[in-house]
């Protein structure tokens, strides 16, 4: 198949967004800033790292590794994540600003997905693209209590989120190496096609949270992490996560 | 997860005479009945405080209990591992959130009982005051400590205060699943390469004076509970807790070839009861009264947290609304 470079390219992006961001979601469990936030978190991090494990499933089909040793065992330039993903928690404003942003782009992905000639992909679509939908609810929910209805802190706060989190969330919309492939043969629309979808849907809620969206003047700033070159946060992450399971990977865990 | 239920208030009880002796027999009455105590409904002072007490440090214990564990998520070994532990100590935070509502019922907000925890005035069960070393001790504590906790609140379900009772039969459905999680982890473990089987064994050997530790002083030295055990709010004595885990589980950990290290340790035939080497009982209450190895993070980690976290809280804040106890 000629469009095997181009669709697996496409999932390892997706899946080690899903994977990373999962992971670091997951680092708020036990010390949210309310015990109502910490189960949201885990139960957030949960479904993405389900999702990136039915992306890498799919990916296994195309020839690759079992998810465990594709998730475990590359080194930092095999990974295709954004930037956005691989930054610590940092303080909860910016962990909610960055799971707002990201899941907005992660479920419109997933819609777009619904109609791909790639059909193991659409029907998967169509099956997370429900629980993304609660993830986004949950993160406009927050950014506009927190923006609008909270206090002149949490209002500042999130600003302040936003003009740190939104030039790395551009990053999410590299284009790759195969946008006219994906376009032409109806796997993907494009990375084009769902930043300016992503623009559209995160402006109202925004506006309504009284948050300005920051000028950025190069938004390629954050690219990189679609062709293996990251922050240097990314390796320590892999490296703690794979702390055990490099103890013997060919063991079973 | 929770045990130490024997750390009961060392004050002298509230004597029953202060009460109402009408009301207070109508209340044992219903007790002796088996009916629930709800919250509106009339309870000694007493009864009230124990309680709260009770519950709260259940409570707390769950948050606290979801920090050990809660670093290897991050370091778990492979998809199914990760994705399990993440929801099991997610588990442990819901059932904080649960109990804390339980106890607020009975009349003390969130915030207060949080206070407490970090000033040090209530306490959490003794056994997160021990680090996780390796993916051996998460796998240990999953299985036994879990298993420990459920022989208490499977007893303590049986109890006579309604919203208690409740949170503890959800939270005892989940704990099932902990335990069953924490089984296949050591089996896993201790029928893997060798490396995995000094992993688990290691583990083993440190958790099991906490784990001997974990349902309390013996009956001979525990603080008087005659009344609370009348009143259901104890439901068995540490030492009957503690032989119905050892009964349970130190076959199960004897049939993986995994050792106990305590070479007193047998069932005796004749009196059906096990005996073992006591622990350092010292040792539990230097580390009850915060001098374990980890009492002084816990803390400071959930100092942290609250802090970290306040903004949050003060921007969800309404003028307008006053404190309303969750309903049972």
């Amino acid at each position: 198949m000629s469009n095997d470079a181009a669709l697996k390219d496409l999932l390892f992006r997706m899946a080690d967004d899903d994977l990373i961001i999962a992971h670091r979601n997951s680092e708020w469990t036990g010390l949210g800033p309310i015990m109502e936030e910490d189960i949201a978190f885990s139960s957030i991090a949960q479904d993405k790292l389900g999702h990136s494990l039915a992306l890498y499933t799919l990916l296994e089909t195309l020839g690759e590794a079992e998810p465990d040793t594709t998730a475990f065992t590359r080194d930092e330039a095999q990974f295709r994540c954004c930037h956005l993903v691989e930054y610590p928690i940092g303080g909860y404003d910016f962990s909610l600003m960055r799971h707002f942003l990201f899941d907005m782009a992660d479920m419109l992905r997933f819609e777009l997905l619904e109609s791909s000639s790639y059909e193991p992909l659409a029907k998967l679509a169509a099956k997370v693209r429900g629980e993304i939908k609660y993830h986004v609810f949950h993160a406009a929910t927050w950014v506009e209590q927190l923006g609008a209805k909270g206090s002149e802190e949490s209002h500042a706060r999130m600003q302040s989120s936003l003009n740190l989190v939104y030039p790395l969330a551009l990053g999410i919309f590299e284009p790759s190496q195969f946008e006219a492939e994906l376009a032409a043969s109806g796997i993907f629309a494009g990375e084009a096609a769902l930043q300016e979808k992503w623009i559209a849907a995160i402006s109202p809620i925004l506006e309504r949270s009284n948050l300005r969206i920051p000028a950025v003047a190069d938004p390629a700033q954050a690219y990189g992490g679609r062709r293996g070159y990251h922050t240097e946060h990314l390796q320590p992450m892999l490296t703690e996560m794979t702390e055990v399971f490099r103890i013997d990977p060919t063991a079973s865990w | 997860m929770y045990g130490n239920l024997s750390v009961i208030d060392a004050q002298p009880n509230m004597p029953s005479e202060e009460e109402d002796p009408k009301l207070l027999a109508e209340f044992e009455a219903r007790i002796d009945r088996g009916e629930k105590i709800e919250p509106h409904d009339w309870m000694p002072r007493e009864y009230r405080r124990q309680l709260i007490r009770m519950i709260e440090q259940h409570a707390h214990s769950e948050i606290i209990g979801a920090l050990p564990e809660g670093t290897w998520i991050t370091r778990a070994p492979g998809f199914k591992r990760k994705m399990a532990l993440m929801a099991k100590v997610q588990d442990e935070v819901g059932h904080g959130q649960l109990l804390y509502s339980a106890a607020e019922t009975l009349g003390k907000s969130r915030e207060a009982m949080i206070n407490d925890l970090l000033s040090g005035k209530s306490k959490y069960s003794n056994v997160f005051n021990y680090p996780a070393l390796t993916w051996g001790d998460t796998a240990v504590i999953a299985w036994l400590i879990d298993a420990g906790a459920i022989v208490n609140q499977v007893a303590n379900s049986k109890g006579s205060y309604g919203p208690y009772c409740r949170a503890l039969e959800r939270i005892c459905q989940e704990e099932s699943f902990h335990l069953k999680y924490g089984y296949d982890n050591v089996v896993t473990l201790a029928t893997g390469t060798e490396t995995q089987r000094a992993m688990v064994q290691e583990a083993l050997n440190r958790w099991w004076q906490p784990i001997m530790h974990f349902h309390g002083p013996p009956d001979t030295v525990s603080v008087h509970t005659e009344k609370l055990v009348r009143w259901k709010v104890k439901m068995a004595t540490n030492d009957e807790m503690r032989q119905e885990f050892l009964d349970g589980y130190v076959p199960k950990i004897w049939e993986l070839g995994l050792t106990v290290p305590d070479p007193n340790l047998h069932k005796n035939p004749e009196t059906g009861l096990w005996e073992f080497t006591e622990p350092d009982w010292e040792e539990f209450k230097r580390v009850i009264n915060g001098d374990g190895p980890c009492n002084k993070e816990r803390l400071a980690v959930r100092r942290m947290a609250e802090e970290e976290g306040r903004w949050v809280r003060e921007a969800l804040k309404r003028p307008s609304q006053k404190y309303v106890a969750p309903l049972a």
